[in-house]
């Protein structure tokens, strides 16, 4: 129940409500509406600013995700006159020669190469189709192509008389789209229609295996590192873990990208750690460490590990001794008191740390993009590719979006069994 | 540091306790050593990322400065930092403003929706950077925002606000609400009040909120990928690019600088700590 409706509950169920007037009833109903405007009002400024930089881009890159607009931009009339087109055989004269003057005048704002690549995704190897017709088509006269468009396309490229390419065209000028979301999720339209597995390249349901996977491991990794260290500074004297406990937040406190160059140095070919192993002659040549999934691995765990002692340490730090004390009397050896008694105590915090190190580390994209070479790459780093590199914007939206739904996913968890206003900040 | 042990304590109890200490002290080291040895090969003389024979030996002619006048004599260094202390400290006085206004409502008892808000509030923590940034490119270039200053930092206070948001309204959880009634009760203005006796109780956890907000940006560089342009570089952005093309060892002076700059935080942030308890402590006492 929350305070208003208890309250509200309250002044309706009291033994003196009979007492009280209405007018007293509503008196005391419209304070309390009054106290909760108030506590509204000082909220709303906040809402409001993270509404337009943090709520509204988020929704506007789910939209990206079904968006569409760029062939739709760029060919208008022939996409509308293709709507008359029954799909089977080869659309009108009239048709073709609408897409010839669409591509001239495309060719002439220099936007043709949009226009292919934006093709492309539908119907691999049109690219060039498209690019040559259009270098073809620039200096025809704007009078023959409204007459004879339909010649100057067959005779620029055959691939003009396949039915393919009219269909990719339409496929491409839907505004709408869930095309983006099939490709994320390894999927693919039949001619029939009718969605399948991708027969070419399955990549991206094996990345999200792998972003899991390795998140797990980094999980895992912290919570065997974090248990032993959260244990014994919770026992130890408070002075001697307070002192320690500088030690746990100093690299939490210290930038990322500072512990990412530190991991730089140590793992390289002729880095520390090499250098060290040689000097000692444990290897006779230097491991090769950087830009592996390993090195991704323990960097992260690294940098998340503070996140999995601070709650871990917390929760230890109000167990009562006296109950292993009181196992251990009863004839338990410590082990078994351990496992049947600390242990079990201490679930709270370690949900809370492994949920949290977890969440942070599936969607973790700078220690991968800079000590994970190419087989170190999570989720994140391929939504950066298809944002800056490959310009997929779509992809890049669709898979982002598929990554948001699991990280809400993840968080409505941490908020029902932790709160998520209990992170722990040292 | 000699240990006692009680007299029951077996061999085997004893054994456990050490390789418990044992290990936790090798946790320890793992997660202190990143910074050990950044901070020495910082001054290497020669530029490799790895010590020298000469650094071994102690050899005075092993160290130099020369990395740290690299980073005066380099406009593009000096050009980040004067960014990345901008873009830091706008960010953190709106996160800060914002943020603690919001807590102080969430921390009424009569605040409605307060799960839910509050889990909105803090998402920006939880959702990854890289959704952020590649949505804030698809809305900031729409209104001009990307690759201007306006854009940066309002996207650095939108992260910053979760940590204020936690720190002031842990403090206000503390704070004994007869404190403000007896203020009222004195004759003072609400507002007076609220100056006078609420504003130097919770100040402790607005400043660490405000320190939390300005390391995140000082500290973030996926959102500056995406939204600055080369005007904006900051430090971390230079370092990324640094850590991408050519290493240079300046990036190791630089990361020493700011190791150095978060152990004055870490002290400050401890400081606060232990004045907020003492005030809390006074508190029990009345």
């Amino acid at each position: 129940m929350t305070p208003l409706t208890q309250i509200n509950a309250e002044i309706t169920t009291h033994p003196a409500g009979d007492l009280l007037t209405s007018e007293e009833v509503s008196l005391a109903r419209r304070e309390l509406r009054r106290k909760k405007l108030i506590a509204l009002a000082l909220v709303i400024p906040l809402l409001i600013f993270l509404f337009f930089t943090f709520v509204a881009p988020i929704g506007t890159m789910l939209y990206r995700s079904v968006y569409n607009p760029t062939v739709a931009e760029l060919i208008p009339q022939t996409l509308s006159s293709l709507e008359s087109w029954d799909g089977q055989g080869m659309p009108d004269k009239a048709v073709m020669s609408q897409m010839a003057a669409d591509m001239k005048r495309l060719a002439n704002l220099r936007k043709s190469g949009k226009l292919a690549e934006s093709i492309n995704r539908y119907l691999p190897g049109t690219s060039s189709v498209i690019k040559s017709t259009a270098r073809k088509l620039r200096r025809k006269d704007d009078q023959k192509i409204i007459s004879q468009g339909a010649e100057f396309l067959l005779a620029a490229n055959d691939k003009w008389s396949q039915p393919e390419i009219w269909q990719a065209l339409i496929k491409a000028g839907k505004v709408y789209t869930d095309g983006y979301f099939l490709t994320a999720l390894d999927l693919e339209r039949n001619d029939a229609g009718d969605i399948q597995q991708r027969t070419s390249t399955q990549i991206y349901i094996k990345l999200y295996a792998k972003t899991l996977r390795m998140a797990l491991i980094i999980t895992f990794m912290c919570l065997l590192l974090g248990y032993p260290l959260a244990y014994y500074l919770a026992n130890a004297p408070s002075k001697t873990a307070n002192m320690l406990m500088i030690l746990v937040l100093l690299p939490f406190w210290t930038s990322l990208l500072v512990r990412t160059t530190a991991w730089i140095a140590m793992l390289q070919t002729n880095g520390v750690i090499n250098s060290l192993l040689t000097s000692l002659h444990v290897i006779s040549s230097p491991l090769e460490m950087l830009y592996t999934e390993f090195s991704t691995i323990i960097a992260m765990t690294h940098i998340l590990l503070p996140f999995m002692i601070l709650p871990l340490y917390s929760v230890m730090k109000g167990i009562d001794p006296s109950l292993m004390r009181a196992a251990m009397s009863m004839g338990a050896k410590p082990p078994s008191a351990f496992i049947s008694v600390y242990f079990p105590n201490t679930l709270p915090g370690l949900s809370a740390g492994a949920l949290l190190v977890f969440i942070i580390s599936v969607g973790y994209y700078i220690t991968p993009a800079l000590v994970g070479g190419t087989d170190g790459q999570m989720i994140s780093n391929i939504i950066a590719f298809h944002m800056q590199q490959s310009n997929n914007w779509g992809l890049a939206a669709a898979l982002g979006s598929l990554l948001l739904v699991l990280i809400l996913t993840l968080y409505w968890v941490y908020d029902r069994f932790v709160g998520a206003s209990n992170i722990k900040l040292g | 540091m000699k240990q006692e042990f009680p007299g029951y304590y077996t061999f085997w109890h004893k054994l456990g306790a050490y390789s418990l200490k044992f290990s936790a002290w090798l946790v320890l080291f793992f997660l202190i050593m990143p910074i050990l040895v950044i901070l020495p090969l910082s001054f290497n003389v020669e530029p490799y990322f790895t010590f020298t024979p000469g650094m071994v030996r102690l050899d005075p002619d092993a160290y130099s400065l020369r990395w740290y006048e690299a980073i005066v004599e380099n406009d593009n260094w000096m050009l980040a930092i004067k960014n990345s202390f901008i873009v830091g400290i706008f960010a953190t006085i709106l996160a800060t403003f914002f943020g603690t206004l919001a807590a102080v409502g969430l921390s009424s008892q009569y605040m409605p929706y307060k799960r839910l808000i509050m889990a909105l509030l803090l998402s920006p923590m939880i959702v990854p950077l890289i959704i952020v940034a590649a949505g804030m490119f698809f809305f900031y270039t729409k209104f001009n925002l990307a690759g201007t200053y306006t854009g940066l930092i309002i996207a650095h206070a939108a992260l910053g606000i979760p940590f204020v948001i936690i720190t002031v309204t842990a403090t206000l959880s503390g704070f004994d609400r007869s404190l403000y009634f007896a203020g009222l009760s004195m004759g003072s203005s609400p507002l007076k009040t609220f100056r006078d006796v609420v504003v130097p109780l919770i100040r402790p956890g607005v400043i660490s909120g405000a320190m939390f907000a300005f390391v995140t940006s000082f500290d973030e560089v996926v959102l500056v990928l995406f939204l600055a342009g080369p005007g904006q570089r900051t430090i971390p952005r230079q370092m990324f690019s640094g850590l991408r093309e050519q290493i240079n060892p300046t990036i190791l002076a630089v990361a020493s600088l700011l190791i150095l700059i978060s152990i004055l935080f870490l002290l400050t942030l401890e400081y606060l700590r232990r004045r907020s308890e003492r005030l809390r402590g006074l508190e029990h006492i009345n």
